[in-house]
């Protein structure tokens, strides 16, 4: 690990922390037992970079004796490019909620998509909009799934070896899709199910496809895409599912040579929506955008964990997640990891997580990773910031005539905006302002 | 003709070493068409006489009263004071994340108005008061005083007060940290909006400098939180000659 730079702080916050008032960053805690953290403290803010030392026994993790049942011990990666991918639900154990990367997660609402066999009825799944884009339902023997993307999870990997056939869309080369793919994921059924769906951008295409998940479902969910050499991809994955919905997704893309890929995602519904969102460069001079936005209410469990790999030299990537939480017991997680490996020399990236919180009780995570193996790169920073709507903003706004209701949505709506203009699809940023306003209302704000 | 008047006001803040008196009994009666400077050194409770009249929640008003043409003020909340013609230029202005300057102005407009501008004569106002203080057009698309500096911030509050027209407008401090152009500026939109003849002011300043350019009609001179004289115009220039001395060696 002696080639691994830590960034200075003056690249790392660019003074974008302060937008929203007090700033609430999350250090990360978690590291290993045994490892003394001589890392400069920046103020207010804890860079882990996830480099850490390895060679001790790892044993405990958030200050708590590592359980006695399980076989393997807790060992976080020493990198977050060292996680596990397989295919084979048996090389990840059993969860114990103390894992790195599920210690967030309430497990016990998980309704046993972590440990049941995930054998109930799948969402349906329809695909309407662009005509001259291929929809195929497939085995899951056919050759392609699993070409792209490969579990990085226990629940991601129990839904691959859960599913019983896919929807693979594909957008043949040099096409121009007419009109945004739909695809509707519509929730009937309670019981733990897996789903698997690829989304094939072939070279030179150019479409934008809209995941839109609803109704009523237990699902662990694979989403493969391919965003071909030259590609234009936008995604957009939006959860307006039923209050009482398990959502767990991996959308994990492999972005090809000058190849643009958008990813949105809009969290709303659901009692507990977990995305891990990736975007792995597969080539050089391409560029990822990565867009969230979520809105958590009383008991909501909303959790993004969000990777971009720099693998490959002259990549660019922006991640800006924005949340608002509101009502007791609201709960919001957002962790983004950059890994910018030795080879992605020139990379330029930055990532940024706001969080508002509107009312007593909410709470909201946020810990930006940053792992940076070159110091050959363009630029490379992060900034999270979460703040409460404080009484300052709420005097200006009442001071020149707007009650107190009003002041609030009104910051609100603002702050949400900047996500869903980045859907570029009326119809549906539209719909999700709409969405956005009764959220607000739902809260009697 | 509107009158505000402030009677033996008694304000304090609650801080960690207990209940602060900051306002030890302020009378003051303003009408339409006047203008009142409020002077004094830093601590006097200038500030604090502002915020109090537009209703921060950070000050209790102990005794005495604020009454707009009778009524009373201090009952009303915040944004009901300004629906009924109060406007603080403040001497802070926040930023306001993810609000656009032109739905703000329009969203207050409205609510001060209790209905929407008509589209087309707001459009033309905002870009009349805007370039009359010489505020770039692409400031109606940032967010309200988001990155603006301080200068800019200032001249964005008295593009409030030209937009909403208030009976009363309070001024916080406006003029610090202007240079001589910007207060310039800054006194000209004041004074437009002042010669309506339908607006009354009350000018809170640390510096004798703003009052070149806009004139009192009366001079307050403030002290540990009392007034402790009142003059006309001529009482600026002592000031200004003088310092505050005379009053600090009293006050202390």
């Amino acid at each position: 690990m002696a080639d691994t730079t830590q960034i200075s702080p003056d690249t790392t916050s660019d003074g974008e922390r302060t937008d929203l008032g007090r700033s609430a960053d999350k250090a990360r805690i978690g590291a290993p037992s045994g490892t003394v953290d001589t890392r400069a403290v920046i103020d207010g803010f804890t860079e882990e970079g996830e480099s850490l030392p390895g060679g001790d026994d790892g044993v405990e993790q958030l200050g708590f004796k590592k359980h006695s049942h399980g076989n393997a011990p807790v060992v976080p990666e020493a990198s977050r490019g060292e996680r596990r991918r397989s295919f084979d639900l048996a090389d990840f154990p059993a969860l114990t909620g103390l894992e790195e990367d599920w210690r967030f997660t309430p497990l016990r609402r998980l309704r046993g998509l972590h440990t049941d066999a995930l054998t109930g009825t799948a969402p349906a799944v329809t695909v309407g909009g662009a005509g001259n884009v291929t929809v195929e339902t497939v085995g899951r023997d056919d050759a392609r799934l699993g070409s792209t993307a490969t579990p990085e999870d226990r629940v991601s990997a129990a839904a691959w070896n859960a599913f019983t056939e896919a929807t693979v869309i594909t957008i043949p080369q040099e096409t121009v899709a007419d009109g945004e793919v739909m695809v509707s994921v519509t929730g009937t059924s309670a019981a733990a199910s897996a789903q698997h769906i690829m989304i094939d951008a072939r070279p030179f295409s150019r479409a934008v496809v809209v995941l839109d998940h609803s109704g009523s479902a237990t699902l662990a969910q694979n989403v493969e895409i391919s965003v071909g050499d030259g590609a234009d991809l936008t995604v957009v994955s939006v959860q307006e599912w039923d209050d009482d919905a398990v959502h767990v997704s991996s959308q994990q893309a492999k972005v090809g040579r000058d190849a643009r890929y958008k990813h949105v995602v809009v969290s709303l519904g659901g009692d507990l929506v977990r995305l891990t969102p990736s975007s792995i460069f597969t080539s050089t001079g391409a560029e990822a955008e990565m867009y969230g936005l979520y809105f958590a209410d009383a008991g909501q469990h909303l959790e993004q964990r969000l990777l971009v790999d720099h693998a490959t030299p002259n990549c660019k990537s922006r991640v800006t997640y924005k949340g608002a939480l509101q009502g007791e017991d609201a709960h919001t997680v957002w962790v983004g990891d950059v890994l910018i490996r030795k080879a992605a020399e020139g990379t330029d990236t930055y990532e940024t997580n706001r969080n508002l919180l509107l009312t007593d009780g909410a709470r909201s995570d946020s810990v930006p990773n940053l792992e940076i193996e070159t110091g050959l790169i363009e630029g490379a920073g992060h900034a999270s910031a979460t703040g409460r709507f404080d009484d300052e903003h709420l005097f200006y706004l009442m001071a020149r005539g707007i009650p107190e209701k009003a002041a609030r949505r009104l910051v609100v709506r603002g702050f949400l905006t900047e996500v869903i203009q980045q859907i570029k699809v009326p119809a549906l940023e539209e719909r999700l302002s709409e969405s956005v306003e009764r959220e607000l209302a739902a809260g009697n704000l | 003709m509107s009158t505000l008047e402030i009677k033996d006001l008694h304000v304090s803040i609650d801080t960690e070493q207990g209940n602060v008196p900051i306002l030890k009994g302020v009378t003051l009666t303003i009408n339409t068409g006047e203008t009142h400077a409020i002077m004094g050194p830093n601590g006097s409770g200038k500030s604090t006489l502002a915020s109090t009249i537009a209703g921060h929640p950070r000050y209790t008003v102990d005794s005495g009263s604020i009454t707009l043409d009778g009524e009373d003020v201090l009952s009303m909340s915040v944004d009901e004071r300004a629906r009924a013609g109060l406007f603080l230029a403040m001497q802070y202005p926040v930023e306001v994340p993810g609000v656009t300057m032109t739905n703000f102005l329009r969203t207050a407009k409205t609510a001060l108005d209790g209905e929407a501008p008509s589209l087309r004569h707001w459009t033309k106002d905002v870009k009349t008061a805007m370039s009359a203080l010489r505020i770039d057009a692409d400031f109606a698309q940032r967010n309200v005083n988001e990155g603006f500096s301080g200068g800019e911030k200032k001249r964005v509050e008295i593009l409030q007060l030209e937009l909403f027209r208030p009976r009363f407008a309070i001024l916080d401090e406006t003029d610090s940290g202007l240079d001589v152009d910007a207060l310039k500026i800054v006194s000209e939109g004041v004074n437009r909006e002042h010669s309506k003849g339908e607006m009354g002011t009350l000018l809170i300043t640390h510096y004798t400098r703003i009052l070149r350019y806009i004139k009192p009609d009366f001079v307050h001179v403030f002290v540990a939180g009392r007034i402790a004289e009142q003059g006309g115009p001529e009482l600026a220039d002592q000031l200004e000659a003088e310092g505050y001395d005379r009053f600090t060696a009293v006050g202390a």
